[in-house]
């Protein structure tokens, strides 16, 4: 299980191999110039670069692929954020009279990070995960990608591994690219339920009515709970993790339960007695009772860290980034498996480019079989790139991704034809 | 500003025309007014004293069509501030607008913090100063003409000029705009909110605001739904309402607050919330035309009476920033733990605290008690000491702290990236921005922390039994800032704090004057910050020497004013 066949002092020389021959570089352009439905989309993209020692480069800009491939193969940087689309060119961003120079669209982007979760999961903390407390990652995507498709109408959202403890999402639809901050923090307050520091301990309060949101949420939640934080987690075994629970409760019920938890140790009965305590008081209390809900939900809704979404300047990891810790590639997640995706599993910068040595004893004999002409076409060498990452596990990652982009280009075609059909009416 | 002149009068007069800029292509608004241009409008009112920029003479456009009679322009008690005012006005009219609206926003502002918005304490505060400033705010008494004060329509012309007035000033920032638009919007809010419905429904129509109801199947199949999303509909309610569909944009603080049901979009909004998305519009036509304003703010900084005043009027709003300290150096870094106790508000004590117990804090605290380090007079190179002796304790060695930690103090006192020398957060900003989450210390006390941990800490303190179920109370009440204040007098034994709090380095001042038997700190006679205030107040007095002296008093009126405010 653990990445211990990557070493992070071999990153520099891997790093040159990675982005000379898998880095998906016509798929990453691909994404990011949108179709060129608008003009200098992609040379007014932020990029920034984290080199060796932690040097920070920001204002990184391209004008081609070709330049963006040529740059990123010379610097061969340890870590890539992507930032927002600007009014200018931001390796100029010097060049222009201060205040001109301002960040103008970037997709809506949601980050959800596992150290957010600290005080509710007990197998790990801080940057550790394991396969139990990934399943809070699995709810949290369940819940904000039916939440940004049914309520706010959103379609192209591309989810991403961040490589250590957490997932992205980058919601790429035009009108989410183009959201005001104050838009961004309202989607974002919109989606949060969780709130407060350390200095809070009852997280969340519902009031009545219950929002549709809440309920959504809640079906996705009770799914995963009984397994996830009853088992799981056991948080209703030991006795500082029950005392924290019951710290959510009424006073007068916690005192029952109390009472009641010493003759009863199994957890899924110790949480039907929660349950049994809310029915009791929902049915002759005036006001809403929900604390089994809000239990669930402060153990189990997604955080997210608002100020990443609220800003369009802000800057996020970007995919098929290599995390310079656990050398693991960030790379898109098909939701299609969501159940099943191992943060584990995923390949680190070390094991694609194992593979593809590896592989490439056995190619040699291929080859002679395959037909030669091919070979000696002049764009032999993009086709080689290609085949480079088919050859290894990084496939069907930058296959997914381009089925997303498949998707997305639907959009910007009717995009473009309409412009087209603007242009032949004037 | 060569050329610049200034014809002489015993009264003189502003011609507003020249000054607002702003493009009038809306369709929605009554178009006798023709796009006023700089400059534009100028040469009727031959009569009156006027200003004139050399060069640029008479340069705009030369016809214009002036149907401005009072009862078509102010035909409502509430505005959406559409076209700009274009007649003269004396000078001194001009500053008594400014001052007196600035001083409404103030208590719009106050009384946002002390009191939930539109309840009935709030708008009963708000009323009385409206009365006391004769701003309209009612329109029942449109033709009822006072017998004492000015009448209705005088009333909606001060609202109206003081408004644009107040553009001027608070365009050059997005840190003043985005003060003046909340202000500006809580100020609509609590005058639309206290029309009749039909008041309502006729402003909208006026304004051309009009929205598309759903139709009554819709309505049946997303019932349940509606009713679950918004507060105070019920199935019965539910048939008599209209619900208007609107793109979720129009309506984000309903997004925001969770009160409305969303679908692919659209956010489906009750009639009674209709003051949101009207909200909304107001919010957004103020952000562009103080984006336009600002663009055109040359021409009218050139006129030398008006710069100094549109610049005092800008620094009011802040009250005392606690930026600039002479004291600085001169509290060691020894001093810090006992001030903690001593002296320290809780939010600011509860920072140290954690910091000495973890040896970390996240972002939204370093920036909250960094700031407020730095305004008490930690220098840079005590900073980087302090946060750095305390870093490599915990899981952070020297190399990572130098490289990822002492850049961000750096920036704070202004000396990495675009330089900006913060200043330390206000209560206001700590109780009402980036809240505390997971693993944060940060934000106030009375504000984001739950009351029992309040209660328990409160007693750790030794607070009395009486005095925490007193601070218990304010806090319920929403009064977190009297909650500190309550928190200062009884952890300083005094009856009556003389002062009213609004920033955690005035309560490290305050707490230093009573615990020094009257004094300030031991080395300071006067609070920085005032003879800050005096010093830039006697600047712009020596660059308004020709202006008229009314302007210098009335700064000196400003001054007094926010620094009891």
């Amino acid at each position: 299980m653990p990445s211990s066949d990557y070493d992070p002092a071999s990153l520099p020389d891997l790093l040159p191999l990675y982005y000379r021959r898998l880095f998906p570089f016509s798929q990453y352009y691909r994404w990011l110039n949108y179709g060129g439905v608008h003009k200098n989309y992609f040379q007014n993209r932020e990029f920034s670069f984290t080199l060796k020692d932690d040097i920070y480069v920001r204002y990184q800009s391209f004008s081609t692929q070709a330049d963006l491939e040529k740059e990123m193969q010379k610097m061969n940087p340890y870590k890539i954020d992507i930032g927002a689309i600007y009014s200018h060119r931001p390796n100029q961003h010097n060049t222009v009279k201060s205040g001109t120079f301002q960040a103008l669209e970037k997709e809506l982007v949601f980050d959800i990070d596992m150290t957010d979760y600290d005080d509710v999961r007990s197998c790990c903390s801080a940057a550790d995960i394991c396969s139990k407390c990934w399943t809070l990652m699995t709810i949290a995507i369940k819940i904000l990608d039916r939440a940004l498709r049914e309520d706010f109408g959103f379609q192209h959202l591309l989810w991403v591994y961040s490589g250590r403890r957490g997932v992205h999402c980058w919601v790429c639809d035009e009108a989410a690219r183009k959201l005001s901050v104050a838009a961004r923090s309202a989607v974002a307050e919109y989606l949060s339920l969780v709130k407060g520091g350390d200095e809070t301990v009852k997280k969340v309060v519902l009031n009545d009515p219950i929002h549709p949101l809440i309920r959504e949420s809640l079906t996705v939640v009770e799914h995963y709970f009984p397994r996830y934080a009853l088992q799981d987690q056991d948080i209703l075994g030991r006795k500082d993790s029950v005392n924290k629970v019951l710290g959510l409760v009424p006073e007068d019920v916690r005192k029952e339960l109390q009472q009641r938890f010493q003759n009863e140790r199994k957890p899924e009965t110790r949480w039907a007695l929660i349950e049994g305590q809310a029915e009791k008081k929902q049915a002759t209390a005036k006001k809403g009772q929900y604390f089994e809900k809000e239990i669930m939900l402060q153990y189990c809704y997604p955080r997210l860290d608002v100020n990443v979404s609220k800003g369009v300047n802000h800057l996020l990891k970007s995919p098929f980034s290599v995390h310079p810790k656990t050398g693991r590639i960030s790379v898109p997640m098909d939701l299609k498996d969501l159940d099943t995706f191992d943060p584990f599993a995923v390949p680190t910068i070390s094991m694609i480019c194992e593979e593809l040595d590896r592989s490439r004893a056995g190619e040699e004999e291929e080859k002679s079989e395959d037909t030669k002409e091919k070979e000696e076409e002049t764009a032999a060498a993009e086709k080689r790139k290609i085949r480079d990452y088919k050859r290894t596990s990084l496939a069907k990652y930058v296959k997914y991704f381009d089925q997303f982009l498949d998707g997305i280009a639907q959009s910007w075609k009717g995009e473009l034809i309409r412009k087209n059909d603007l242009k032949k009416e004037f | 500003m060569s050329g610049c002149t200034v014809l002489q009068n015993e009264r003189p007069h502003m011609t507003l025309g020249i000054l607002f800029r702003v493009p009038l292509k809306r369709h929605h608004l009554p178009a006798f007014v023709e796009q006023p241009t700089l400059f534009g409008g100028t040469e009727r009112k031959r009569d009156h004293c006027r200003l004139q920029t050399g060069t640029m003479q008479f340069s705009g456009r030369k016809r214009r069509i002036i149907t401005n009679s009072q009862t078509e322009v102010y035909g409502h008690t509430v505005q959406f501030y559409g076209q700009p005012p274009l007649e003269n006005i004396s000078l001194s009219e001009f500053e008594t607008f400014a001052v007196e609206r600035l001083k409404l926003l103030k208590t719009v502002e106050n009384l946002g913090v002390s009191h939930v918005k539109l309840s009935e304490p709030y708008t009963q505060k708000l009323e009385k100063e409206f009365k006391a400033l004769n701003f309209p705010y009612r329109p029942e008494n449109e033709d009822r003409k006072s017998q004492t004060g000015p009448s209705e329509q005088e009333k909606r012309r001060k609202d109206h000029i003081s408004h644009f007035i107040l553009r001027l000033a608070y365009c050059q920032t997005e840190d003043l705009r985005r003060w003046f638009i909340q202000q500006e919007v809580d100020l609509f809010r609590f005058r639309f909110h206290i029309l009749h419905s039909k008041q309502k429904l006729e402003l909208l129509h006026r304004n051309n605001l009009e929205y598309d109801a759903i139709s009554a199947e819709e309505k049946t199949t997303l019932r349940e739904k509606l009713i679950n999303s918004s507060y105070g509909v019920s199935g019965i309610t539910l048939e008599e309402q209209d619900f208007y569909k609107v793109p979720f944009q129009d309506a984000l603080d309903l997004v925001r607050t969770r009160k409305v049901y969303l679908k692919a979009g659209y956010a489906y909004i009750p009639h009674q919330d209709i003051v949101t998305i009207v909200l909304n519009d107001f919010r957004t036509r103020l952000s562009k035309a103080l984006a336009l304003t600002a663009r055109s703010l040359p021409a009218v900084q050139s006129d030398e009476r008006l710069q100094p005043l549109l610049n005092h009027l800008s620094h009011a709003y802040v009250g005392q920033d606690y930026s600039i300290q002479k004291n600085v150096g001169k509290i060691s870094l020894e001093q810090i733990d006992p001030l903690s106790g001593k002296s320290f508000p809780l939010c600011m004590r509860q920072l140290h605290q954690s910091l000495r117990e973890n040896h970390h804090l996240r972002h939204g605290g370093r920036m909250q008690y960094g700031l407020f380090l730095k305004g008490i007079g930690l220098s840079l190179e005590q900073a980087l000491q302090f946060w750095r002796s305390e870093f490599i304790r915990g899981k952070v060695d020297a190399d990572k702290f130098d490289k990822q930690y002492a850049y961000s103090i750096r920036h704070m006192f202004g000396k990495e990236g675009k330089r900006t020398d913060y200043t330390p957060y206000s209560c206001m900003k700590v109780i009402l921005s980036n809240a505390p989450s997971q693993g944060d210390h940060h934000g106030c006390p009375f504000r984001h922390s739950d009351p029992e941990l309040l209660k328990q800490k409160l007693q750790f303190y030794k607070v009395s039994p009486s005095g925490i179920s007193q601070i218990l109370e304010l806090v319920k009440g929403m009064h977190y800032q009297l909650a500190c204040q309550k928190y200062f007098e009884l952890t300083h034994n005094i009856e009556d704090a003389s002062f009213s709090l609004n920033h955690p380095n005035q309560y490290f001042i305050e707490s230093q004057k009573v615990l020094n038997g009257g004094k300030e700190i031991k080395r300071e006679t006067d609070t920085p910050q005032r003879s800050q205030d005096k010093s830039a107040a006697r600047g712009s007095r020596e660059a308004t020497a020709n202006a008229p002296q009314a302007l210098a008093e009335m700064t000196e009126d400003l001054d007094f004013f926010f620094q009891d405010a």
